[in-house]
C-alpha cells in the first residue's frame, strides 16, 4: 500500500466516523420527536437543521471518497456548534431565563430534555459536533 | 468496494435499530396506556358528562374533544355514523378537553345550549363552520355568535348561561380527569374503558368491532 492509499484510508475512517456521528445523532432526534413525540424546542430545531444535513452530506462523500466534502460539511457543523454552546449556556443557567428566545411550546432550558433523567440532550448535541468538527479538521493536519 | 459493503451495512444496521427501538418504545408506552385508563377508570365517566344513546348499551365510547380541533371535526361525522349504524348497542359520552387557546368559551357555549337542550345541534354547528371562528388555533366565541343567530337560538340565553361557574368546575375537572386518564391529545377515545393501541381511524374502528363482538 502506498503512502497517497494509506493517507485516504485515514480520510475515509476519519469521515465515516464523522458520518456516523451524524447519523446516530439525527436518528436520536428523530426518535425523541417522532417516537416519544417530545416537541423539540425552538434552539433544537436550528441544531438540527444544521445536523441533519451532515448525515447526508458526508454519506455521499464516502460514495466514492472525497475529501472535498470537510469544505462543505465544516461550515455547517460550525454553525450547529454556536447554536448548541448557546443552548448548553441556557440549560445550565449561564444566560439566565428572560433572554431565551423560546416563545410558544417547550423552554428551552426545560429539564425534561434529559436523556435517562441525566444526560441532557443539548450536552449530547454539543458533544456530537465537537466530534464531527475534531475529526473533519483532522482529515486535513494528516496530508 | 468492502469500504461501501461497510457503509451500507451500517445505514442498514442503524435503521435496523431505530425501528426495533420505536417497536419497543412504543409496546412498553401501550403497556403504560392500559394500566393508566384501567387504574383511573372512575375518572372516565364523572355524572356531569353529555352522554348520547341508549344508556344500556354494551359499549361505551367516551371522546376527549377540543371544539377547536380539527381532528376532531373529521371524527364527529364518523362518531355519529357509529351511533347510527349500531342503534342501541353504542353509546357516547364527551368529555372536554379544551387545549387550544380561547376554547374553554366554546366548551362554556356547549354547556350553556345543554341547558337548551341543544347540546349535540351545537356541537355539529361549531364543528361545521370551526373554519371561521377558529382562526389560526385560537378560538374566538365572538365570530361564533352569528352562526348560532342563524339558527334561531337565544343567543342571548346562551351568553348568560355560560358564566355559569359550575361550568368553569366541569372544565377543570375534565382536564384533570383527562391527565389522569392519559388524555393529552385531541381527540382522545376510550372504547368500554380501553385506549387506542395507536390514534387513527382504522384503530378505534377495529377498537369498536372488537368491543362490539365481545359484548354481543
Amino acid at each position: 500500500m502506498d503512502h497517497q492509499q494509506q493517507a485516504d484510508n485515514t480520510r475515509w475512517t476519519l469521515i465515516f466516523s464523522a458520518w456516523l456521528i451524524a447519523a446516530v445523532s439525527t436518528l436520536g432526534s428523530l426518535f425523541f420527536s417522532e417516537v416519544m413525540e417530545l416537541v423539540p424546542c425552538v434552539l433544537c430545531w436550528y441544531q438540527r437543521i444544521f445536523m441533519f444535513p451532515l448525515a447526508v452530506i458526508l454519506l455521499v462523500g464516502l460514495f466514492p471518497l472525497d475529501t472535498k466534502v470537510v469544505n462543505y460539511a465544516l461550515p455547517i457543523a460550525i454553525i450547529g456548534l454556536f447554536f448548541t454552546v448557546y443552548h448548553c449556556l441556557l440549560f445550565f443557567g449561564f444566560i439566565p431565563e428572560n433572554l431565551q428566545p423560546c416563545g410558544k411550546g417547550i423552554s428551552c432550558a426545560d429539564a425534561s430534555m434529559e436523556l435517562f433523567g441525566f444526560l441532557p440532550i443539548p450536552l449530547l448535541s454539543l458533544a456530537s459536533f465537537l466530534m464531527i468538527i475534531i475529526l473533519l479538521l483532522k482529515t486535513r493536519t494528516r496530508q | 468496494m468492502k469500504k461501501n459493503y461497510i457503509v451500507i451495512a451500517t445505514v442498514l444496521v442503524m435503521g435496523l435499530l431505530f425501528a426495533l427501538a420505536a417497536y419497543f418504545y412504543n409496546t412498553q408506552q401501550l403497556e403504560t396506556k392500559n394500566k393508566q385508563a384501567k387504574q383511573h377508570a372512575n375518572a372516565l365517566i364523572p355524572p356531569h358528562a353529555i352522554k348520547k344513546g341508549n344508556p344500556q348499551a354494551k359499549v361505551t365510547i367516551v371522546e376527549f374533544l377540543d371544539p377547536a380541533c380539527g381532528t376532531c371535526k373529521q371524527f364527529h361525522p364518523i362518531i355519529k355514523d357509529l351511533l347510527k349504524k349500531y342503534p342501541g348497542k353504542i353509546n357516547l359520552v364527551v368529555r372536554y378537553a379544551p387545549f387550544h387557546p380561547g376554547s374553554d368559551q366554546m366548551v362554556a357555549i356547549l354547556e350553556a345550549a345543554r341547558k337548551q337542550e341543544q347540546f349535540w345541534n351545537v356541537l355539529d354547528m361549531m364543528f361545521e363552520s370551526q373554519e371561521y371562528w377558529a382562526i389560526n388555533h385560537q378560538a374566538k366565541p365572538e365570530l361564533f355568535w352569528g352562526v348560532l343567530k342563524g339558527y334561531g337560538l337565544d343567543v342571548a340565553r346562551i351568553q348568560q348561561d355560560m358564566q355559569d361557574p359550575a361550568i368553569k368546575k366541569i372544565i377543570k375537572q375534565d382536564l384533570a380527569d383527562g391527565a389522569l386518564l392519559g388524555a393529552t391529545k385531541t381527540p382522545t377515545f376510550f372504547v368500554n374503558g380501553k385506549p387506542l393501541s395507536s390514534f387513527g381511524y382504522e384503530q378505534l374502528m377495529s377498537l369498536v368491532q372488537s368491543e362490539l363482538a365481545a359484548n354481543y
